[in-house]
């Protein structure tokens, strides 16, 4: 649809382009081929020109309803329909149904003998036979140099041909004429010379004995185009063109988090986890534990529904189901649920830019949330650094796109420095969770620091990360006087600790104690002085009543001896007085 | 045009049928087809070349065919003619084809294979 789209917005003014329908051809080509006018597709044996020229038209017969004409000078209608019956393209049928015409031109040299002046007229009438009785808007001749070597005059042939391109550009039929590579030339008997308009090469290339295939569009006329190579695939679904390179920095940035599946690392990662769409690198050494965050980002992401894909290229399957199985992750079950997907090759089974196109077409197919690739530097054993780097690139650039999350393991070599990260992708990265084993004591331990985190607040500090029944667990490192320390060496510390703690609480008890005792003696101690006050201060009231009485009898006895005398009244008030005294020694 | 090699008129046939015999069979064994394509000088030439040569080499035991791709397309296919004009020896077997207008008769008399290479 979108193709189709495509063709009705341009221009009239423009050159017109005729869609493909061969996946991602029509994009590099910004619509597709020229309309009306012949294409050469050259390439050396075997770098797919006839299967190209095959998909062409019957692309164009399924999809866009414009019958084709294939007349073929090296293999027969039979050989045709066979081969690329495995592509899914049922020949015979498009044949009955008039969408399309196989000619087979067959041309035996020895039987041929040339006498005077001829020309090619008869090739003309054939095809300009096969066109009209479908109607045929598609045109391919594969080879057409069959003729040079089947007619021994070139010049006519040459003749003939330029005759030829020309009528194929008054039946404005787009033509697409392949042709063989030729020692430092685009085709072996300059084909090239006569199809100006546009020029496709085929390439079929080894390298490190793995082949890959790729696609260039070396002249255009009259339109821009893609001018890297772009990788191609041939598989049962016909051709797929990758326009990898064409992307860019121009990816949303969503700031929703997916968790890691390991609520400690969630914390040191300000307790959310990543951003949906980053890329996160985890290097380490052999056995630090990578496979395993990986497989603990996976199970997250499938136990909250999203669909995810494994990318292994070190182990199987079902031997990754059974490790993790060990510490208690269950992957088969999001397998069969169809929430995850294993893609397991070895990296020497293809070159770096198959893998990558597979990548991809598994991506577009499958449509996950998040992506473990494990491990990246695998691809080092195919492609140099430089290669690598760019596949990469590519691939993190193709996942930010349609924002997924991608975890990428990578191997350190135990000889190289930690923060080095094989293939030169940290930069790219927008995480990095650094693992590593640390030796004392005879025994390693595993470490874990997160060494990058775009965007969000993280913990700078480091975690020993222990394997268990439960999967991955993390524990605060000990971090003392003694330095930082690990495994059993954390343990007898912490134990030691523990020790010393209990020797001070037994202190403090023993204190507390004598304070107790020291308090009832203090309380026993004032008391005593209380009771003897208490005694005393009795004794001396009882001496001052006395005392009192003494001088109150006495008054009496005066006032008794002054009322007897007739006295006059001054006696009294010293009576008065005494009295008052008494009282106020009483009230203390 | 005189003679046009179109019309069926021109075919000339032997005495006997054309039984796939061998070539010692003299009284029956060529069988020539000539392809051309419209009634063009070309065409005119090589059928004049070719009745010329067989009079004169293959007197009565011949049986030449013209056929016009411009008339009957698809009759090129069988044939698998490219070129016109072109000749083909049906008979005797093996099938031989000479392209061209003809006009080099000791080249046409070894390609008929009337003519020891």
């Amino acid at each position: 649809m979108a193709r189709q789209n495509r063709r009705n917005a341009k221009p009239l003014k423009g050159l017109r382009k005729e869609p493909t329908g061969i996946s991602g051809f029509d994009e590099i080509t910004s619509g597709g081929l020229p309309s009306g006018r012949p294409t050469l597709i050259c390439g050396s044996a075997g770098a797919g020109k006839t299967l190209f020229a095959m998909e062409f038209l019957v692309r164009g017969a399924t999809l866009f309803n414009e019958p084709g004409v294939f007349m073929s000078f090296e293999e027969s209608d039979e050989e045709l329909a066979t081969n690329v019956a495995s592509l899914g393209f049922d020949l015979d049928q498009l044949v009955a149904d008039k969408k399309l015409r196989l000619d087979y031109v067959f041309i035996e040299r020895s039987e041929i003998e040339e006498t005077g002046e001829y020309d090619l007229e008869a090739l003309f009438l054939r095809l300009g036979h096969a066109i009209d009785s479908i109607g045929a808007r598609r045109v391919v001749l594969d080879t057409l140099e069959a003729l040079f070597s089947a007619l021994p005059n070139e010049a006519i042939v040459r003749a003939e041909l330029r005759r030829l391109f020309r009528w194929l550009k008054e039946r404005g039929v787009t033509a697409v004429i392949t042709g063989e590579r030729g020692d430092g030339k685009l085709t072996r008997y300059g084909l090239e010379e006569y199809v100006a308009d546009c020029v496709i090469l085929l390439d079929h290339r080894v390298q490190n004995q793995i082949s890959t295939r790729r696609m260039r569009i070396v002249k255009y006329r009259g339109t821009s185009h893609g001018t890297n190579e772009y990788p191609f695939l041939i598989d049962e679904k016909g051709f797929s063109v990758l326009p990898i390179t064409s992307l860019g920095l121009t990816h949303k940035a969503p700031t929703e988090f997916v968790s890691t599946g390991i609520p400690r690392l969630d914390t040191m990662l300000s307790g959310r986890g990543f951003y949906r769409g980053s890329s996160i690198l985890v290097s380490g050494t052999a056995g630090t534990g990578k496979s395993t965050l990986a497989a603990h980002f996976i199970e997250a992401a499938c136990t909250r529904g999203e669909r995810a894909l494994f990318f292994a290229f070190e182990e199987s399957q079902e031997q990754i189901i059974r490790n993790m199985r060990s510490i208690g992750i269950d992957l088969e079950k999001h397998v069969r649920k169809g929430l995850l997907k294993f893609q397991n090759a070895r990296p020497s089974s293809w070159g770096l830019e198959v893998h990558l196109a597979l990548i991809h077409k598994t991506i577009d197919t499958f449509n996950p949330a998040v992506v473990v690739v494990d491990p990246i530097t695998n691809f080092l054993a195919i492609g140099d650094r430089m290669e690598t780097k760019s596949m990469l690139t590519r691939l993190i650039d193709f996942l930010k796109m349609k924002q997924i999350t991608g975890m990428f393991t990578s191997l350190t070599s135990s000889s190289s420095a930690m923060e080095d990260s094989e293939v030169d992708v940290s930069s790219l990265m927008d995480a990095w969770l650094l693992v590593k084993t640390i030796e004392s004591n005879g025994e390693r331990n595993r470490g874990l620091y997160i060494l990058k985190a775009r965007g969000i607040a993280h913990s700078n500090q480091v975690r020993e990360f222990l394997l268990t029944r439960n999967g991955i667990e993390l524990i605060d490192a000990y971090i003392g006087a003694e330095g930082v320390l690990m495994g059993s060496a954390r343990s007898s510390q912490i134990a030691r600790e523990q020790a010393a703690d209990v020797e001070r609480q037994h202190a403090t008890a023993r204190k507390e104690r004598e304070l107790q005792r020291k308090q009832e003696l203090y309380e026993a101690k004032l008391q005593a002085l209380r009771n003897q006050y208490e005694t005393e201060r009795n004794a001396i009231l009882r001496e001052l009543d006395e005392e009192q009485n003494r001088l109150r009898l006495a008054a009496d006895q005066r006032l008794e001896i002054a009322r007897l005398r007739r006295a006059d009244t001054k006696a009294t008030k010293v009576e008065e007085n005494g009295a008052r005294r008494a009282q106020k020694g009483a009230g203390r | 045009m005189k003679s046009s090699p179109t019309q069926k008129s021109s075919r000339r046939k032997t005495s006997n049928g054309n039984s796939p015999q061998k070539v010692s069979d003299e009284l029956s064994s060529w069988n020539l087809r000539l392809y051309v394509a419209g009634q063009t000088p070309r065409s005119v030439t090589a059928f004049k070349n070719l009745n010329d040569i067989c009079e004169e080499y293959l007197k009565g035991q011949y049986d030449i065919e013209v056929i016009d791709l411009m008339e009957n397309p698809t009759l090129a296919r069988g044939d698998q003619i490219l070129a016109v004009p072109t000749l083909v020896r049906k008979l005797p077997q093996p099938i031989r084809k000479i392209i061209g207008d003809l006009s080099n008769t000791e080249r046409v008399l070894v390609g008929l294979d009337i003519q020891p290479r």
